[in-house]
Formats: C-alpha cells, sequence, structure tokens
C-alpha cells in the first residue's frame, strides 16, 4: 500500500538536537517521598478530589473523580497518605497555584486492585464489549493526550455525527530535543500497534496510519518489526513523513496524510480524521490489558545543563526537583528551565513544579546552546516569516498590527489561525520574538470579547428585565380584571343566596326586615315629596321629574306593603 | 526560586539583519567586478564614497533621532543602500551628485519615515531618481565606454578620481552614452541598420554590459540559492519585460531588441537587488508576482516612450506606491480556510 503524502505551507529545519537524550534506554528514577498531583493536568474540567488529608491511598487508586466528559479522575501513582490538600504552583507558564492533592509515599508501592478490562467484563475480545464501555474504562483510567494538549482521549472517540475514516496515530515529534515518543517506540512498539488497534476499533476508522519522521529509523524499523510479529489489523501502516517542523502538529500531519485541511472553526473530526499521540495509545493499551491507570509517563531530560540526557519513566506528580537530581542537572546562572521543546516549550515559572501528564521533555540549556534573545531590530519586511508559517499567515503583518493594536486588521489577518509554533521567529533575521506579539493581541482581542459577552449580557439582563416587569404589570393587570370579574361574580352570587335565604328565613325575621324596609322607603317617600314641593313653589322646570320620582317612590312602597300583608296573612295562615 | 522566563521559541537560525545585508552585498561583488574590469575604477570609488557619506548621514540623524548609534548602523542597511547607488549610478559621476543622492536617501526616504524597514520606498532609488530629475547632464554624459567600446585601456585611478572630485570632463574616447540610450537614438535617426556596426554594438557579448548584467544574473541566483530572496519578483519581472518586448517591440528597427532590454541597463541589478528591496516590495507570494510584474512592464514602459534611457529607478518607485495596497489584496490563503481574504477589514 503506497500513500501518497502531501506537503503543507512553509516548515523550518532547526538543528534538531535529538541526538543526545537517545543514547541510553529509559529509565526510571527513584521513588520520590513526596508526589504533587494538580487536579488539572488535562485540558477541561478540573477533577474533585474524593480523598481528604490524612486518608492513605494504594498505588491506582482514584484520588480525584472526573467531572463530567471534559474530564479524567487521578489516580494515586505510589501508595501512601495525603498529606495535603491545597494550592501549588504547577507546570503552566502562568505560575498561577492550582489545586494539587500531596501524596507522602510509604515507600510500599502497593496497588488497589486493578482488573483489566477482560477480567472486570468477563469477556475475551473487544469485539464482545459495547464501545461504550471500553471507552468508559479508558476514561476511567484517567488518560488524556499524551503529546502535549491533555485532550481527554475518550472523548475524542465518542460517535459523532461524522463517519472516521482515517486514525493518525501520531508519531512524528518534530520538535527539536524531544525524543520520549521516539524511545517509546522503539523500546515499546508493541504497546504503540497494540494501542493502535484499540483505537482503531474504537473509532471504526478504515485505515490507522502511525506517522513518523524519517529521521528516527530505529522507531519506524521497531514498528514494522512489532507489526509483522503482533499480525494485527492490516489496516494499520507505519508511514514514514519527511523531516520538517511542524509535521507533528495536528493540523499539519493530517494535511500530510490526507491532503485535506482542519477547517479554521472545526475539528479533524467534521473532515473523518481522529488524531492521537503515540505514547496515547501506550497507554490505552495498558490500561486495556493491565488495568493500568495512567500514572507514569516517559519525560525527556534534556539539554546540555544536564549531565545524563535521556528519556525517564516517571511516576506523574514527581517534584521536578528530584527528577533534575535524577538527571545530573547542574544549575546555571539564570537559570532557565523550559517545559517541552525548544520552539514551543515554555519556561517554568518556578522550579519547585510536578511533572504531569503532558510533560514530554524537561529542556535544560546553557546560556551557549540556546542564547538569550539578543535585542530585537525592527522588521525589514524581508519576508522570511512569510515563507516559514506552516499555516499560510504573513507573521510579518501581524506583527504590524499586534504593535499597532489593529485588533481588528490582525483578525482579519486570521491573527486565530496561529498555531504559535514559532517557525516565524526562528527565522527572522531581525530576531523579533513575534510569537509573544502574537499571545499578547490574542488574549487582548479575547478579554476584549469576553467584556463585549458580558456587556452584551448586561444588555440582554436589562432587556429581559424590562419584559419582565412589563410581563408582571400585564399581569397584575389581568389579575386586577379577573379579581374584579371574580367579585362581581361573587356579588351576585352572594345577593342570590341572600335572597334564597330570606326565602327560607324566619317568617317572623322577613317581617322584621320587611318593616324596615318599609320605614326606610316611608322615608325615601317623604324626602321625594319634599324635593318635589319645593321644585313646585321655585316653580322649577325639574318639578315634573321630582313628581315622578315622588310616584316612583310611593309604588316601591305600596309593593312593600302588600308583601308585608301577605307575608302577615300567611303567618296567621300557618299559626 | 524564580526561574529565567521568556517566549518561546528559545532557539533560532542565527540569522540576523546584518547577515543578510552582507550576503546581499556579497552577491553583489560579480557584478562590481566586471564593472570596475570593463569601466574603470569609477564605480569603486562612487561606492567608497557613498559608504562614507550614508555612515555619516545615517549616524547624523540616529543621533538626531536619539536611537542608539552603533546598535542601528551595525545592521549594514545604511552600507547597502550605498553599495546599490555606487553601482547604479556613472561612473564618472560628480562626488557632489553622489554625496545629494546619498543623502537623500537615508535622511528623507529612510530615517524620517522611521528608519529601516518603515520606508515605503526604496531609499536607493529615491537617491537616485533624486539626481536624475535634477542633474540629468550629469546622469547622461558620465557613463564610462567599456574598454572593447572605446578600444583603449581603462582610465587609470588617478584621472578617474580626478573627474569625479573636479567635474572636468574627461576625454570623450572614455566616456559616452549607455548603449539603450545609444540604440534609441538609432531609432529615431532610422538608422538600426548601422547598430551592428558600431562599437557599442560590436558583437556578441563585447560590450561589457552584457557581461556586467550576466555577473549581476549570478549573484541574483546566489541570492536566491541562500534564500534571501524569492524567485516571484525577479521572475516575474523579467518576464513582464521579455513579452512586452516580445509583443510590442519585435520590430527593431522600431523598438530596443530584447536582447538589449535583458542584458543592458541596470535590468538584473533592478531585478534581483533593487526590486527585491524588501522594506518597500511586496511580502506576499502573489504580491510579490503583481509587484515584479509591474516593475517589468513599467521598465519597458519608460524605456520605450520616456524621455530616460533606463528607468528601473521609475519604475521600482512607482511599484513602492502600490505595493501596500498589493498587499492587502493578496493575503494567501490560511491553513482550513476555504478562501483567501481580501482588502481591508469590513466594517460591521
Ligand atoms: S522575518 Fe522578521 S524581519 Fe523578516 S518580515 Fe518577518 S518579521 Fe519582518
Ligand atoms: S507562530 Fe503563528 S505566525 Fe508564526 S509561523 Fe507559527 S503559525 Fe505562523
Amino acid at each position: 500500500m503506497n500513500l501518497t503524502l502531501h506537503r503543507f505551507h512553509g516548515g523550518i529545519h532547526p538543528a534538531q538536537n535529538k541526538e543526545q537524550s537517545t543514547h541510553q534506554p529509559i529509565k526510571s528514577i527513584p521513588l520520590p517521598s513526596q508526589l504533587i498531583l494538580p487536579v488539572r493536568q488535562h485540558s477541561g474540567t478540573p477533577a474533585k478530589p474524593i480523598v481528604s488529608v490524612g486518608d492513605s491511598v494504594l498505588k491506582g487508586q482514584v484520588i480525584a473523580e472526573a467531572v463530567g466528559h471534559r474530564s479524567v479522575p487521578i489516580h494515586a501513582p505510589s501508595s501512601g497518605v495525603v498529606s495535603a490538600i491545597e494550592d501549588r504552583t504547577t507546570s503552566h507558564p502562568s505560575g498561577l497555584p492550582e489545586l494539587c492533592i500531596i501524596i507522602d509515599t510509604d515507600g510500599l508501592e502497593q496497588w488497589c486492585e486493578h482488573p483489566n478490562l477482560f477480567n472486570k467484563t468477563d469477556c475475551q475480545s473487544l469485539s464482545d464489549l459495547p464501545n461504550e464501555e471500553i471507552l468508559e474504562h479508558i476514561q476511567n483510567s484517567g488518560i488524556a493526550g499524551l503529546g502535549g494538549a491533555g485532550f481527554p482521549t475518550a472523548l475524542k472517540l465518542y460517535k459523532t455525527k461524522h463517519h472516521t475514516h482515517t486514525l493518525i496515530i501520531n508519531g512524528a515529534e518534530c520538535e527539536p530535543y524531544i525524543t520520549a515518543d521516539d524511545m517509546l517506540m522503539r523500546e515499546r512498539a508493541d504497546h504503540v500497534i497494540q494501542g493502535a488497534q484499540i483505537l482503531l476499533h474504537l473509532s471504526e476508522a478504515k485505515r490507522c496510519l502511525i506517522a513518523v519522521e524519517d529521521n528516527k529509523p530505529e522507531a519506524i524499523r521497531a514498528l514494522h518489526e512489532s507489526l509483522q510479529v503482533l499480525k494485527v489489523n492490516p489496516a494499520i501502516q507505519i508511514v514514514s513523513i519527511p523531516t520538517v517542523y511542524p509535521s507533528g502538529g495536528e493540523k499539519q500531519l493530517i494535511k500530510i496524510l490526507t491532503g485535506e485541511e482542519v477547517p479554521t472553526d472545526g475539528i479533524p473530526a467534521d473532515i473523518g480524521v481522529i488524531c492521537q499521540n503515540v505514547g496515547t495509545a501506550a497507554a490505552v493499551y495498558r490500561a486495556v490489558y493491565f488495568g493500568e491507570p495512567l500514572i507514569s509517563r516517559i519525560t525527556t531530560a534534556t539539554g546540555d545543563a544536564i549531565k545524563q540526557p535521556g528519556n525517564y519513566e516517571v511516576l506523574i506528580g514527581t517534584p521536578l526537583p528530584h527528577f533534575l537530581e535524577h538527571t545530573g542537572y547542574i544549575a546555571q546562572q539564570p537559570e532557565r528551565i523550559i517545559a517541552g521543546g525548544s520552539l514551543m516549550g515554555f519556561t517554568l515559572p518556578e522550579l519547585n513544579v510536578p511533572l504531569i501528564k503532558t510533560s514530554n521533555c524537561i529542556l535544560a540549556p546553557t546560556t551557549s546552546e540556546l542564547p538569550l534573545n539578543d535585542l530585537a531590530m525592527e522588521c525589514i519586511r524581508c519576508g522570511q516569516c512569510v515563507s516559514a508559517c506552516p499555516q499560510g499567515l504573513l507573521p510579518h503583518q501581524l506583527y504590524w498590527f499586534s504593535k499597532a493594536q489593529d485588533h481588528e486588521k490582525a483578525e482579519q489577518h486570521n491573527i486565530f489561525d496561529c498555531i504559535e509554533c514559532g517557525a516565524c521567529s526562528f527565522v527572522c533575521p531581525s530576531h523579533i520574538p513575534l510569537v509573544q506579539y502574537y499571545r499578547h493581541t490574542k488574549g487582548e482581542i479575547r478579554t476584549e470579547r469576553l467584556a463585549q459577552q458580558k456587556s452584551e449580557i448586561a444588555r440582554q439582563r436589562y432587556e429581559n428585565r424590562n419584559e419582565r416587569l412589563a410581563r408582571i404589570e400585564a399581569e397584575r393587570a389581568a389579575a386586577r380584571e379577573a379579581r374584579a370579574k371574580a367579585k362581581a361574580e361573587a356579588d351576585a352570587l352572594r345577593e342570590k343566596q341572600e335572597a334564597e335565604a330570606a326565602a327560607t328565613a324566619s317568617p317572623d325575621s322577613q317581617i322584621e326586615d320587611l318593616e324596615r324596609k318599609i320605614l326606610a322607603q316611608q322615608d325615601r317617600v317623604t324626602k321625594a315629596q319634599k324635593s318635589h314641593q319645593a321644585a313646585q313653589e321655585a316653580n322649577l322646570d325639574t318639578a315634573d321629574i321630582l313628581f315622578k320620582a315622588v310616584e316612583k317612590q310611593q309604588t316601591k312602597l305600596q309593593q312593600l306593603e302588600q308583601e308585608l300583608i301577605a307575608l302577615r296573612n300567611n303567618v296567621t295562615q300557618e299559626n | 526560586m524564580a526561574l529565567l522566563t521568556i517566549s518561546s521559541p528559545h532557539t533560532h537560525n542565527n540569522n540576523s539583519t546584518t547577515k543578510v545585508m552582507l550576503t546581499v552585498a556579497l552577491a553583489t561583488l560579480p557584478g562590481l567586478f566586471v564593472l570596475t574590469g570593463f569601466f574603470g575604477w569609477g564605480t569603486l570609488i562612487n561606492i567608497a564614497l557613498a559608504s562614507v557619506t550614508a555612515l555619516a548621514f545615517e549616524a547624523a540623524t540616529l543621533k538626531l533621532r536619539q536611537r542608539p548609534v552603533s546598535f542601528y548602523l551595525k545592521d549594514g542597511s545604511a552600507l547597502l543602500t550605498a553599495l546599490l547607488l555606487g553601482l547604479a549610478l556613472p561612473p564618472f559621476t560628480p562626488y557632489w551628485v553622489t554625496i545629494v543622492a546619498v543623502g537623500f536617501a537615508i535622511v528623507f526616504a529612510k530615517q524620517l519615515y522611521g528608519g529601516l524597514g518603515q520606508n515605503p520606498f526604496n531609499p536607493a532609488m529615491a537617491g537616485y531618481a533624486l539626481v536624475l530629475v535634477s542633474f540629468p547632464v550629469q546622469l547622461t554624459t558620465t557613463w564610462a565606454l567599456s574598454t572593447q567600446m572605446s578600444g583603449q585601456e581603462v582610465l587609470s585611478f588617478a584621472e578617474t578620481a580626478s573627474a569625479i572630485f573636479t567635474g572636468l570632463p574627461v576625454a570623450d574616447a572614455y566616456s559616452g552614452a549607455t548603449p539603450l540610450d545609444v540604440y534609441k537614438n538609432l531609432i529615431s535617426s532610422g538608422t538600426t541598420d548601422s547598430a551592428a556596426n558600431q562599437n557599442t554594438f560590436n558583437g556578441w557579448l563585447n560590450g561589457g554590459w552584457e557581461w556586467a548584467n550576466l555577473a549581476f544574473l549570478a549573484g541574483g541566483l546566489f541570492l536566491l540559492y541562500k534564500r534571501i530572496i524569492t524567485w516571484h519578483i525577479p521572475v516575474s519581472m523579467l518576464i513582464a519585460l521579455s513579452l512586452c518586448s516580445l509583443i510590442i517591440g519585435w520590430d527593431q528597427d522600431l523598438y530596443t531588441p530584447l536582447s538589449l532590454h535583458l542584458l543592458s541597463g541596470a535590468t538584473m541589478l533592478g531585478a534581483f537587488y533593487i526590486a527585491t528591496d524588501p522594506a518597500s516590495a511586496s511580502t506576499t507570494p502573489r504580491g510579490k508576482i503583481i509587484y515584479g510584474a509591474g516593475v517589468g512592464v513599467l521598465l519597458y514602459v519608460i524605456r520605450t516612450w520616456g524621455t530616460y534611457p533606463d528607468a528601473v529607478a521609475f519604475a521600482v518607485l512607482l511599484m513602492n506606491f502600490a505595493a501596500p495596497l498589493i498587499d492587502s489584496w493578496t493575503q494567501p490563503r490560511t491553513y482550513g480556510h476555504k478562501k483567501a481574504k481580501r482588502g481591508l477589514p469590513k466594517a460591521n
């Protein structure tokens, strides 16, 4: 099967500097006395601690549980006692403290029960199990992308509306200095292949491409051998790709292998592709076949300030000073430690941070090795950056717009498509820290947007409030009306009831009632007569009308008197 | 414990503005050798004079603008401007013309716009155009004749220097018009038939001009190889010039022939060193093609119908005007976008 490879725009060929750390096999370092486990080591929602200070924990035990799908649990990497749950500085460029669970290890390395997927479910093979169950197992094993971004692995594999045609296992590892994936592929190719097999099964893709840059011939050979020995799914293919930075960037790798581009506002799944890192594949394999949650990883220690450069299997949460001590670190002046490679890695703000699930490399360079940036000159618009940018941007224009704080133009020139790969800065003859400008501008635009959103929300709220008030007013009016109506109805009802009550009341009281009414009516008649007389004497026009009123009142009086007579008669008859 | 925090990337390809300028300067050496070999010491003296002047003006303006002088002088851009001017000016240009050209280039065309990278116009060509317009006589009669054309040995260093610094005209045998100029005169007098008999066109590759252009072409290819420039501008410029000449000017009795357009005057110097001056040219890949083609067409138009025999300076300066606009209309398509964005941001 021959695959046609494609090219992405630009790219650079920095010095590899991978040699240094590939001379020795993957080693382990002594168990640290303390492990620091941030509850957020993945992208998404932080996990929630479910242990308390003083609790004893076993190796592999869940100590913080996932909160929703965009989150993964954290496990105890070794047995011991929880000595604190508090904010600590972690391996993050901001240097802001984050919630961490601290475990004082007891040195026993005592495992909790950790059945593999097959024992747990009493199944022989993956095809006997529903995908959801396998995914849940992966999710519960705390696996998040080991390549760097730390995206929850299972989340990528849940069915979407798009059919997945290609699963890419990313072993490109294009960034200088880092060799963690390289060594993993060399020494544990079978883990990678088996993991790929599981991921292929889950993704239901037609093919699985394991992509490795051609500067790693040993890794490629090991993968091929293991592919042959394991006799796995023939849809799994190993692809050697040309060495050019950043071929391992997800977007670039997808372009190389499929010729397609991930839409700017989309994700790979939109074009039927899923990408997973080789380290992630191996972790999936260990979780499924051995029931091992993600509690360790391979981290490269390199740079001239490290005397035993190489790759080390470290427990998640290992404090950096412990790691440095066992890799032969010699402190430099000024002290500079980079988490990641020389192009995208970030300098750690503090030494006392833990290694986490995404820590692929610790680079401790000397200043002669990686000189500190000298003063930047002006941009001469030489266009070197344009030729280098893998995203097809105009980095120098973005720089001008950033400097001029012209956010509108920066966005129009697609600043948000910048993947911060650093290729532009790398080639800039004027040594301008371009990426720094872009980060800053992006941050500002984001803040702006947030403020805009907030004011939009406030506006919406204001409108909603007005609407609500109007609605309440309308409701009140309606209620008033309803009440009035109800009252009218109730009045009518009461009158009727009174009348009925009157009819059924005792004859005596009825007589009394009538007598009272007659007296009142007599009053009215007198009053009417008086008014009539007065009007007549004054010779007013109203006299006639008043006379009619007198007649009316008199008729009413007569009616009442007749009623009374009838009532009295009734009473006498009854008696 | 606080560690040193700096933004990524932490590594660099070790290129620098100074190196870029030096490489460009290096690439002009073959051309400079040929010019000196065929036309004498004039060009070298011009370059030396221009360099000293440029550094002095640059330092003075930087000082006035209160910028760190040595830091900016180090970038080598002033020297490059001087070098290009020295190469472009006629070998017997009077010294004060050179000083005016360099002074204008550095002070007005570059520093007053904010220095390197901020200049909308190519400084060297701005200086050149200024003196060409202001002192046309000094700039059209001071070309040296090549050894082949004059049939003499080159003028000695002392004589050349004295011509430049005293302003006394050199003997007719040594100076004269350029081939482009000569041919234009032949066209207007209807005597193009006699071209082949003239010293100026004394057989193929015999005039010195062809060799100079080929040498600049070689240096240009070196710059391409070193990735200092990209192919877009020179290739599109030369193709546009050739097409114009082939389509419009196929009749050699009425128009200057293509070979003369390509291999005489400042064609190759313009295509590889001047039109490619980054600060004032277009910077997007498609923009560069349009820009280069524009320079080529204008070059042909001005050479053919203008009053000046050569036109690299005007063609480049005119396209400098258009460069920002071209850039904003030729943004490349960004990864993951269906279409390239065009023009200015939409007001919304
Ligand atoms: S590489 Fe640097 S100097 Fe050259 S155009 Fe880009 S930002 Fe400007
Ligand atoms: S950092 Fe951004 S602008 Fe620079 S090369 Fe990478 S993607 Fe392009």
